[in-house]
């Protein structure tokens, strides 16, 4: 991009791409933003006017607003732990030379390539369900009565289906980054005389910090937004109504678009504090 | 104390044999520096004595005690590494201590021994910083710092200024041996350039291909090469090596004469020849002469004043007693 000529043609080429990005960002954004402030309802007298903040205030003093805070946390805060304890091992795991690493590495990044949907009806009906579900034989066969999963444990169960769908992305990162240790650090770590338990502690785990840091960033941001798993399996049921999932059923459930926009805005706002706060964090990482 | 003997080491990489039966002593305090050209197994002969390569048949002794199967940290030695290795999350003063802390020593010991440490190498000022705000011969020092505060028996060097420019490797190659004479201790430095093997060991150990082609002080080896390629490999230029009649001439195979042991004129000599590329350094100047019928290319060293231009014909006199012969096997006739 030397020349003033060629940031131009540069300019002009990105533009397509740019305009379209952004138009499809800004005209929901827009939207979002002009229902949440009208009490819109699609199947009772439609566009009913301008009501102010009443639909902000309408959402945060419904009595599902703070449960589903709740859920969405212990989710996403679950997930994390899960992906992150699992994937530094497995990727420690995957670094170590054995026999077929090639076909294992591809098989342990399967899962990612599933789609959230059908996942979570595999595990809901292959694994979860009590009559017929892997875990209900095996349950069986050690003589214990089967776990109903989805009503029994839903928030839990929940997790283990989004986990076992982020593990691979974990694992992944954190791989390329463990191959990136130089083994002349552990070597003389070594000889410093740390065990291996300490080696972990004080020379991988420091240097994973950065990759740990880059997880758990991109995975709050779409863990935010998680909603396919729920959808098919608890349909928010069980204390399993996470924001997202409220939104969805303010707008389609109870048709009021204005209530949902609402809600859709604060969701908005939450994962921008959460972007900003890592962003921070990431960025004070990237600079040591 | 730092004996450290080697009885019939032998190491093996599936079905290749680096490193074949080999025999060596290091005395206590003594800097041994390995030398040879890549791939010699130099280096991985100091990972056995490091202890982080299995040695797969033979013993290593060090101060009497079998040390073979004794892990890396219990040997008590100290390495050096090319990449310095630092952890580089932690800070200067946390990279030195970390030894320490593993070892469990006491904080104000700790302490002690890292003043002491960055005393000795300059480092006060730079206790704080992250190894990543340092220079290339800071880092080299603060991984020195990390060995010494563990008071080895022995230190180990892997190419530890490989990575340095030229200005910065004659100084720190200044400091190791000012460090070795201070502290005594015996010390192990592997390099590929014989520069640093002359100007900083007691005793060279050449290698090639895991044999040892030759073990003295510095002017042993350049006095009295065992055989062709410890002679071509020690000295800088390179000795000249010359086949044929002429060595036929002095009862050998080969003969070997070093560049400054050749005087050159422009009117009389032995050897007849063109100059060809000649290299000023100021106080030298090398000369490439061509042409003489001996070798391809015979290099000479005259004083730095000497002025010959490229295509000039020269004469070429040898010193009679600085004459090297070896026999049809490369090994030396005394």
């Amino acid at each position: 991009m030397a020349t003033q000529h060629s940031r131009s043609a540069a300019r002009i080429m990105m533009a397509p791409a740019v305009i379209l990005l952004l138009g499809w960002m800004l005209v929901p954004l827009a939207m979002t933003l002009l229902f949440s402030f009208k009490q819109y309802l699609p199947l009772r007298g439609g566009d009913l006017g301008w009501v102010g903040f009443e639909n902000y205030v309408r959402f945060v003093s419904s009595s599902a607003f703070w449960p589903s805070v709740q859920a969405t946390l212990v989710i996403v805060g679950g997930v994390l732990a899960i992906t992150i304890c699992f994937g530094v091992l497995l990727a420690m795991l995957l670094d170590q030379p054995f026999w077929g690493q090639g076909i294992v590495r591809i098989l342990v990044i399967a899962p990612f390539f599933v789609m959230p949907t059908v996942s979570a009806l595999v595990w809901k009906n292959m694994f979860m369900d009590p009559v017929n579900g892997l875990f209900a034989h095996l349950w069986k066969f050690f003589g214990a009565d089967p776990v109903v999963w989805l009503s029994e444990a839903p928030l839990f169960s929940i997790v283990l289906i989004v986990s076992w769908q982020w593990l691979p992305f974990a694992t992944l990162i954190l791989l390329t980054a463990i191959q990136s240790l130089d083994s002349e650090q552990l070597e003389a770590s070594e000889m410093d005389g740390a065990p291996p338990l300490k080696r972990f502690w004080f020379i991988i785990l420091p240097h994973l910090s950065r990759a740990i840091t880059v997880v758990l960033l991109i995975q709050t941001i779409f863990l935010l937004s998680i909603f396919a798993e729920i959808f098919v399996t608890t349909q928010g049921s069980f204390g399993t109504r996470t924001l997202t999932y409220l939104i969805f059923q303010r707008v389609l459930e109870s048709q009021n678009v204005g209530l949902g926009s609402a809600g859709g805005v604060y969701a908005i706002i939450l994962a921008n504090i959460v972007a900003i706060f890592l962003m921070r964090i990431v960025g004070k990482n990237l600079d040591a | 104390m730092g004996r450290i003997t080697l009885d019939k080491v032998v190491k093996r990489f599936g079905d290749v044999e680096v490193i074949p039966p080999l025999d060596l002593t290091i005395e206590d305090g003594e800097f041994t520096v390995f030398v040879g050209p890549s791939g010699c197994g130099k280096s991985t002969l100091l990972r056995l004595i490091a202890g982080l390569e299995d040695v797969t048949d033979g013993q290593i002794r060090i101060d009497g005690n079998d040390a073979t199967d004794i892990p890396p940290a219990k040997r008590g030695l100290a390495m050096v590494f090319q990449s310095y290795a630092l952890y580089p999350h932690m800070s200067v003063r946390k990279n030195i201590a970390f030894p320490m802390r593993m070892a469990g020593i006491p904080e104000d010991e700790q302490k002690r021994r890292i003043d002491a440490a960055a005393k000795a190498l300059n480092l006060t000022d730079y206790l704080e910083r992250r190894p990543g705000q340092l220079s290339g011969g800071q880092r080299q020092r603060v991984a020195i710092g990390r060995a010494i505060v563990r008071e080895p028996a022995a230190f180990l060097f892997d190419e530890p200024l490989s990575n340095l420019d030229a200005a910065l490797r004659v100084g720190m190659r200044m400091e190791i041996s000012e460090l070795h004479a201070k502290l005594k201790t015996t010390m192990i430095y592997v390099t590929h350039d014989q520069v640093e093997a002359m100007t900083m060991a007691d005793k060279i150990v050449v290698l090639r291909a895991g044999y040892v082609e030759q073990v003295g002080s510095p002017l042993e080896l350049y006095r009295a090469p065992r055989n062709v390629f410890v002679a071509g490999f020690i000295g800088s230029p390179k000795m000249n090596l010359i086949d044929g009649a002429e060595a036929a001439k002095h009862d050998c195979k080969t003969i070997g004469v070093r560049p400054e042991h050749i005087a050159i004129s422009d009117s009389d000599g032995q050897w007849t020849g063109r100059v060809g590329v000649s290299e000023h350094l100021g106080s030298d100047t090398f000369f490439h002469i061509h042409d003489t019928g001996l070798a391809e290319t015979i290099t000479v060293r005259a004083d730095g004043e000497v002025g010959f231009r490229h295509g000039d014909t020269v004469y070429l006199t040898p010193r009679e007693d600085s004459i090297h012969r070896f026999d049809e096997q490369g090994l030396r006739i005394a």
